[in-house]
């Protein structure tokens, strides 16, 4: 639990506005100087509002777009993406798992083929061995060997997430990016895929960035939670900290806004209704 | 690496699932495709013309180009002086034109897919390059289709022929270069609009290459508005080859192409109504039909059409 396996220093990102003949382009900064350090096999939570900055870490960390300044090391490895491009085995570090479980599988492909696309892609394995595999890790997430050829729209929201989390395992990677997994789920389905996450990171060891602005999923699964405001990280610290102890405004604001179904609350807030 | 448990997996049942994937989604087409009364009856009788196309040689009853000498212009069955030897009566030459007609149909048909196939492959890959890479690029590719497009279609065609001279592959390339810029804008719009999807997203973090993610992940998913405006451009081929045989600018006498047989007859149009009637209905009924099977699979692949 010592060691770490993302060492970011001081990111920023910046996106340029297209300028016009008489005005120059416009510089948003979309991440601030972002820095920490995220452990083997802890997860590690991201929380903040919609446009804080979130994705844009997330496009970062996977090694999709490139910071514009700042220091990004994965697994001891500096890489910065903006020089060179990055190589099959640094991509076998970081994986990825969208939102959105409708938009992140190509509608025209098969399941099979999309759990083995990456391993096409990255390493000459052959085509049995690949099958084998797939097959091997959708009974891992829960499905079954027969889904192997069917299309993704046969399947239901929580089953395509499962999928899309399969193929994020395809490489083995040590690190996985989730980028709000949950948030397209209904409830139940919710809590399916995160006691499936939590299953498959003692199975793999692997390292989770969670990304989430719901609290009530993150306080369940994070070890330590970052919060997020306009591109910078406001506090880092562990969970139990940051739920029961919250330093800074912006966080208390963030948990005072989060929705209580207990008893007590309940009946606090209608007692001060009624007075 | 390998599991115990996928010991136990049989690899028939796995293969027979795909299959059935496979049918279900052929079964979802034809569900939508065949609810549209019109595109079944123009897919039958675009089926009737590539039979008669195919088998021209074996059921026309005469050679094509066979002037027979004792019947110029003479009338079809059902009319006075007309005979059961020439069904729907002769040109002034005495040459048979249904034989003319069922020859014609594998010109027209041999035009439409020729044609349909350049342009298509050439507009898949100007748009997919202008879609896929933005820029300058994208901005010169689509400045040089709009110049194109600027152009009346037969007019520029007939301006491609003079430089090519006259016959009928000319006229092909001619009519598919002039074709070739609806491709190429649709292909771009389809591509931008995919390609910002998070499919592909996932699939660069996979590592895919350009090539891989321009062929592999989005072209596919563009495919659909493709296959219409290839069933649309198909009828416009047909007849543009047409016109442009009519002016005397594609197929060159004697063939048996129904643009060139209308303008050989244009002279008797008054004193023999089939001459021109015939060849005029062929192209008429061929073009409708193919245009009734456009709008069919525009409703069973468009997905906003799509009522689930």
């Amino acid at each position: 639990m010592s060691e770490a396996v993302i060492k970011a220093t001081d990111i920023c990102r910046d996106y340029v506005t297209k300028g016009t003949m008489f005005k120059k382009g416009d510089v948003v900064r979309a991440l601030k100087g972002v820095s920490f350090e995220l452990k083997k096999g802890e997860t590690l939570a991201l929380v903040g509002e919609s446009g804080c900055g979130k994705s844009t870490l997330a496009r970062i960390l996977t090694l999709i777009d490139a910071q514009t300044s700042g220091d990004l090391e994965i697994d001891g490895q500096k890489i910065d993406i903006s020089k060179n491009s990055p190589t099959s085995a640094m991509r076998q570090h970081v994986q990825i798992v969208f939102q959105n479980p409708y938009g992140s599988l190509n509608p025209r492909q098969k399941v099979g083929e999309i759990l083995e696309e990456p391993l096409v892609i990255n390493t000459d394995m052959p085509a049995k061995e690949r099958r084998e595999l797939a097959m091997a890790m959708l009974l891992k997430v829960g499905l079954d060997a027969v889904h192997y050829g069917r299309y993704p729209h046969m399947f239901s929201g929580g089953q395509r997430q499962r999928i899309a989390i399969a193929r994020a395992l395809m490489l083995r990677p040590d690190i996985l990016v989730l980028d709000e997994p949950v948030s397209a789920l209904d409830l139940s389905v919710q809590a399916q895929i995160l006691n499936l996450l939590a299953d498959l990171q003692d199975e793999f060891n692997l390292s989770y960035i969670f990304i989430s602005h719901d609290l009530s999923v993150v306080k369940y699964i994070a070890d330590r939670v970052m919060v997020m405001y306009f591109g910078e990280i406001v506090e880092q610290n562990t969970r139990d900290e940051i739920f029961n102890n919250p330093q800074h405004d912006y966080t208390k604001t963030l948990l005072a806004a989060t929705p209580r179904a207990s008893i007590d609350s309940i009946k606090k807030r209608l007692g001060v209704d009624a007075a | 690496m390998t599991d115990p448990t996928l010991k136990n997996i049989d690899q028939d049942v796995v293969k027979e699932e795909a299959r059935k994937a496979r049918w279900s989604v052929l079964n979802e087409f034809w569900h939508y495709f065949s609810a549209n009364k019109g595109a079944v009856i123009g897919l039958c009788i675009v089926g009737f013309m590539i039979l008669m196309a195919v088998l021209a040689p074996v059921i026309a009853p005469h050679d094509p180009n066979l002037q027979n000498r004792d019947a110029f212009l003479t009338p079809p069955v059902w009319q006075d002086g007309g005979s059961w030897t020439f069904i729907l009566g002769t040109d002034a030459v005495g040459r048979d034109i249904l034989s003319r007609l069922m020859h014609g149909a594998r010109f027209s048909l041999f035009i439409g897919v020729v044609v349909v196939t350049i342009s298509l492959i050439g507009g898949i890959m100007i748009g997919l390059i202008a879609g896929y890479f933005r820029g300058w690029v994208d901005t010169l590719i689509m400045r040089v289709m709009d110049i194109i497009l600027a152009f009346p279609s037969l007019l520029l065609a007939l301006v491609l022929v003079a430089i090519l001279g006259p016959g009928l592959v000319n006229a092909m390339i001619a009519i598919a270069i002039v074709l070739q810029p609806h491709f190429a804008r649709l292909t771009r719009a389809a591509v931008m609009s995919e390609s910002n999807r998070e499919y592909v997203t996932s699939a660069k973090v996979a590592g895919a290459g350009h090539l891989r993610l321009m062929f592999k992940t989005i072209l596919p998913n563009c495919l659909a508005p493709l296959i219409v405006q290839a069933t649309l451009s198909f009828s416009t081929a047909i007849l543009d080859a047409a016109a442009l045989g009519f002016l005397g600018m594609g197929a060159q006498p004697p063939t048996p192409e129904w643009g060139t047989m209308l303008a050989e007859a244009r002279e008797f149009v008054l004193r023999a109504w089939w001459v021109v009637t015939f060849p005029g209905l062929a192209i008429l009924v061929t073009v409708l039909a193919i245009n009734l099977v456009g709008d069919g699979l525009r409703d069973a692949l468009d997905p906003k059409l799509k009522r689930s």
